[in-house]
């Protein structure tokens, strides 16, 4: 079932939303303003945006270290996303998570995970929580092909199968795990080819392509709603960018050649995506350059948010350690 | 005497050991294009099968590495340290209990080398400094070089000893330089630091500071502070914490009276808190003052550039507690 033209325009907004915000993101990690290890999710918007279109305001998400691009696609706020990066009272988790924890709550993210595969039992954990409830949220993980081999990701599959839980687990399979190729680090082919051993289904699909994401979890989700489990789909997918901004030591040209990284840069996924509807006639290219023109003031708008957010006093050093405080030691 | 930094300390000891003895190996993530800088090469000295890159799968192969070193092999393992909580249960239900459980039967010569990142805006999950955690667990020992000479020394010897160590590379310890005998002009011929045997790093007579990890670069800048000042600070650096030299600790405190421990982990049950434990049991007839732990605050770590810093010991704080002790 293609997604209907609000439903493409959505996703075309965020993907600009998502592509210029990391712009952003490289230029003020570039000039110093902001610190420490990020990691770029240009290159693999069509996987969060396709994803999260379709899913209600109240299904979960969990995401991983490159969860930028996660948040925002669900609907997080730009402002406080990156007042987080810049360590501002005015970010989702008032400073206290940064770049690998952009978690906007209100809109059912569920955090994000620096280390690598933790977050795939959680948001499994949610969907248990969703049955029990007798809710019909459902819950979806992204994480990467990296990920897919830790025993978290096995346990979690196995259990959410067991228990027949309405959780998606999204492999954004962007071919890397920092240096390490999927294919010197994965027993299968695929991911998903790891499927059937869970009884469950998987579903290999074209991560650049936001509409075929779309589609493969609408089918998850109707799924998961319907009380029929879970699904475990692979979006293939490619890393534009570094693994991570800083991360200089590693020559670029060491682990994948230039020619595959413009081969894969020829398959731009906003392009794609932009390409599918001026080709349909949903969209015409003034509409879209007129869309884009939007977000880069919103996103412009965004940093200066940031950048004029106080930063937390010392006093909040202790703050949100508790829900129940204790005294100090 | 060259001068190296302190990973091309580590390096050149993780290639001389490999030299040396068919059995050491090496393994890791991304250590073929050396990620974390100290595998450099290795993989075109030794091949494929002696420096080997992992999947992400901490439990599985840190566990296979513990099952090598059960039949003869002697892997080092690279990791960071926020990534042992991932395989803590080979580390801890395997590695530290086999020996034992087994009557002695088992002999486990792993050795772990975790970069120890922290005060670096990597937030509470890449900011780990959880030696403590694995004292609180018998049949490990821990070992915290604090500069490229005993980078160099403690890792050949981890290397060499036939139980489970694990090498806590400080992230303030390995932006150092320093200077590195080279083996020929060594009567051995070669550089080993032997494990429970603390370094006194400068001699004073008002009171003892020990730096654990980190804390050895605070407690010398804090004790260059107060030599201005007119008072005599002696610094020791315990190098190994299991096995820990108390001896050299409970000298020095007998002849200052007076203690503050250095240590960048969290307070509570700390290093520090050992130390204080065990100079409060043994030598509490010595102390003229109170001891000062400074140690990381009881919080997480903030990712904010604004909040981070205040979490960890400083000289400023190592100063205040020096001062502390005096008054
Ligand atoms: C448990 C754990 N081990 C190692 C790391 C270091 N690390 C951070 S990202 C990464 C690669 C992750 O690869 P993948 O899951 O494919 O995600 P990608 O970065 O490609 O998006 C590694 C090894 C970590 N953060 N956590
Ligand atoms: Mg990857």
């Amino acid at each position: 079932m293609p997604p209907d033209r609000d439903t493409l325009m959505l996703m075309l907004e965020r993907m600009y939303r998502i592509r210029l915000f990391e712009e952003t993101v490289i230029e003020i990690h570039s000039t110093g303003e902001l610190q420490g290890p990020a990691h770029p999710y240009i290159g693999e918007e069509a996987v969060a945006v396709g994803a999260c279109a379709a899913l209600r305001d109240t299904d979960y998400i969990a995401g991983n270290h490159r969860s930028h691009g996660h948040p925002i696609a669900k609907g997080g706020d730009l402002k406080r996303a990156l007042a987080e990066l810049l360590g501002k009272q005015g970010g989702y988790c008032h400073g206290k998570g940064g770049s690998m924890h952009l978690a906007d709550f209100s809109v059912g993210i569920l955090g994000e995970s620096g280390i690598v595969a933790s977050s795939v039992p959680i948001a499994t954990g949610a969907a248990l929580a969703s049955k029990q409830q007798g809710k019909d949220f459902v819950s979806l993980v992204f994480f990467g092909d990296g990920a897919s081999n830790q025993g978290a990701c096995h346990e979690s599959m196995n259990l959410a199968s067991l228990w027949n839980l309405p959780v998606i687990f999204l492999c954004e399979n962007n071919q890397y795990a920092i240096t390490t190729s999927y294919k010197n680090s994965v027993s299968v082919d695929h991911v998903s080819d790891r499927a059937p051993a869970y009884n469950m289904p998987g579903v290999l699909v074209d991560g650049q392509d936001a509409i075929a994401v779309y589609e493969a979890v609408t089918v998850a989700v109707q799924r998961a709603r319907a009380g029929e489990g879970p699904t475990l789909i692979e979006a293939l997918t490619y890393r534009f960018e570094d693994h991570s901004l800083g991360l200089d030591r590693i020559r670029k040209s060491a682990y994948r050649s230039e020619e595959e990284v413009e081969e894969w840069r020829k398959r731009d996924p906003l392009d794609i995506h932009e390409e599918a509807l001026i080709s349909t006639g949903v969209a015409t290219r003034e509409e879209c350059d007129a869309m884009k023109s939007d977000v880069v003031v919103l996103v412009a708008e965004a940093l200066e948010f940031a950048r004029e957010s106080p930063y937390p006093e010392p006093s909040d050093l202790f703050e949100d350690m508790w829900a129940d405080p204790i005294p100090a030691p | 005497m060259p001068e190296m930094t302190y990973v091309a300390a580590i390096a050149e000891a993780t290639r001389e050991e490999m030299e040396r003895d068919e059995s050491v190996y090496l393994m890791g993530e991304d250590i073929r294009q050396s990620v974390y800088g100290a595998s450099a090469g290795l993989v075109d000295l030794f091949g494929e099968d002696r420096v080997i890159d992992t999947p992400l799968s901490e439990s599985g192969f840190f566990g296979a590495a513990i099952g090598s070193s059960l039949v003869g092999q002697r892997p080092i393992v690279e990791t960071v340290t926020s990534f042992f909580w991932v395989g803590m249960d080979q580390m801890i239900s395997q590695a530290s209990k086999m020996r034992y459980m087994f009557g002695g039967q088992a002999t486990l010569p792993v050795t772990w080398r975790a970069r120890m990142f922290y005060a670096r805006g990597a937030a509470a999950h890449h900011s780990d400094r959880n030696y403590p955690v694995f004292m609180n667990c018998p049949g490990i020992k821990i070992i915290c070089p604090t500069n490229p000479y005993d980078a160099k020394g403690l890792l050949k010897t981890a290397v060499r000893d036939n139980d489970p160590c694990i090498l806590f590379e400080d992230g303030i310890a390995i932006s150092s330089r320093g200077e590195v005998p080279a083996n020929e002009d060594l009567p051995n011929g070669e550089l080993l630091v032997p494990f429970g045997e603390a370094r006194i790093v400068r001699e004073g007579t008002d009171v003892t500071v020990v730096g654990v990890a980190g804390g050895v670069a605070h407690a010398e800048a804090a004790a260059d502070v107060m030599a201005q000042e007119g008072v005599s600070v002696e610094v020791i650096d315990p190098r190994t914490l299991v096995p820990l030299d108390k001896k050299t600790i409970l000298k020095s405190v007998e002849k200052t009276g007076r203690l503050v421990i250095a240590d960048p982990a969290h307070k509570v049950c700390s290093a520090a808190s050992e130390i204080a434990s065990i100079v409060a049991e043994e030598g509490f007839w010595s102390l003229q003052a109170p001891i000062m732990k400074v140690a990381s605050e009881q919080v997480n770590i903030p990712y904010s550039p604004a909040l981070e810093p205040l979490v960890y010991p400083t000289p400023e704080r190592v100063v205040a507690a020096i001062r502390e002790t005096l008054s």
